[in-house]
């Protein structure tokens, strides 16, 4: 039914997709840690070449009850409800950042358990919802 | 349905059905526009900056749909050599490229008053900018050759490539960390948007999708039309 140009163009094609996604699948593999936007405290805990010099991002919720303000300065915690981090940061953070929402921060580890913050970026998660049902969500919640 | 895009089908195509679709346009539009600006309740933390998901999201939509249809439709027009698969590419390249544009743009205004920045070099924004890339060298090459069997091969590669991209930008929130978000509507689960922004964010995008395909109409109409003229002038 097809002829044998036809063939040879659908061979072609097919052996050309296969190595251009093989090409792809390598360039993912190298760049894995690159295309990573932040760490999560567990990435962390489990990370065993952990530079203290370049800068990294580290992502989580913020943990409730633990920004505390001294001035310009905050302190908070950052967590993945399993691992926690200290972040310390001073400046001015972003409208939406606030405690039990996400959070990304940009700076360099002191130690596994202390991050000191240099830029703050707070993360929407994929909830869209006004503002009585938020209320009402919290209400039963509670 | 399809049979009505074979080129001496296209022509014939009354411009009537076009102004139809311009008066569907105007009221889904309007309708649209009235409901998520001023109907839709604001986001319980973004405030009135939700309602820049309204344009953003069926943008990312048409751009993403956009080079799909051009990726399959090359396949076929390297295969089997169908020339009017090529008009098809042709007219759908520069909406799909308007439409990333505007989605890229609108994000970034929606990511400085929410995350606190324009641009982040995460793996959607990143592979969303990529697209906008694909989509700037597949129209950049039919413009700078002018042979056309040669510009059709190379722009057609062009578009085949860049459907790796897509579900690398589809799925980029799921499979790496990014800064942003996950899918709110996925066919798994429920929404993760109130119905109160659901409703509106559906009527916008059907809204961009009857403009996107008022446009791609006329585009791929005009592309037949010059196709065949060239052809009577090379004839003499």
């Amino acid at each position: 039914m097809l002829s044998k140009k036809v063939k040879s163009r659908i061979f072609f094609l097919i052996l050309f997709l296969l190595l251009v996604s093989v090409i792809i699948f390598f360039i993912f593999k190298s760049l894995e840690e690159n295309i990573v936007y932040f760490f999560s405290p567990t990435d962390i805990h489990n990370k065993t070449d952990i530079s203290f010099e370049k800068k990294i991002r580290i992502g989580g919720l913020v943990k409730i009850k633990s920004i505390t303000k001294n001035g310009e300065l905050i302190n908070f915690i950052i967590t993945d409800l399993k691992k926690e981090i200290v972040v310390s940061y001073s400046g001015l953070v972003p409208n939406l950042f606030s405690e039990g929402k996400g959070a990304v921060v940009e700076g360099k580890l002191k130690d596994k358990k202390y991050f000191i913050a240099d830029k703050i970026l707070a993360k929407h998660d994929e909830n869209y919802m006004p503002p009585e049902v938020n209320k009402a969500l919290e209400k039963s919640n509670n | 349905m399809f049979k009505n895009l074979f080129p001496n089908k296209i022509l014939s195509l009354s411009n009537k059905m076009i102004n139809n679709l311009v008066v569907l346009l105007i009221l889904v539009l309007i309708i649209g526009l009235i409901y998520s600006l001023l109907l839709s309740p604001a986001d319980y933390i973004q405030g009135d900056s939700v309602r820049i998901m309204y344009v953003h999201v069926p943008s990312s939509f048409i751009a993403l749909s956009c080079f799909g249809f051009m990726g399959i439709a090359s396949i076929f027009n390297l295969i089997f050599k169908i020339k009017f698969m090529s008009f098809l590419t042709k007219s759908l390249a520069p909406i799909g490229c308007v439409f990333s544009i505007i989605s890229i743009v609108t994000g970034s205004f929606w990511g400085k008053p929410t995350w606190g920045t324009w641009w982040v070099w995460d793996a959607r924004l990143t592979s969303m900018l990529i697209l906008l890339l694909f989509y700037v060298a597949y129209i950049l090459i039919w413009k700078l050759i002018d042979d056309f069997e040669k510009a059709n091969k190379i722009s057609s590669i062009i578009a085949i490539v860049g459907l790796f991209n897509l579900p690398v930008i589809k799925y980029s929130v799921d499979w790496w960390n990014t800064l942003h978000q996950t899918s709110s509507i996925t066919l798994t689960s429920a929404p993760t948007i109130h119905y109160t922004m659901l409703v509106p964010l559906i009527i916008m995008l059907f809204g961009m999708i009857i403009y996107a395909l008022i446009i791609f109409l006329m585009r791929y109409k005009t592309e037949v039309m010059k196709f065949k003229i060239d052809k009577k002038k090379n004839n003499k």
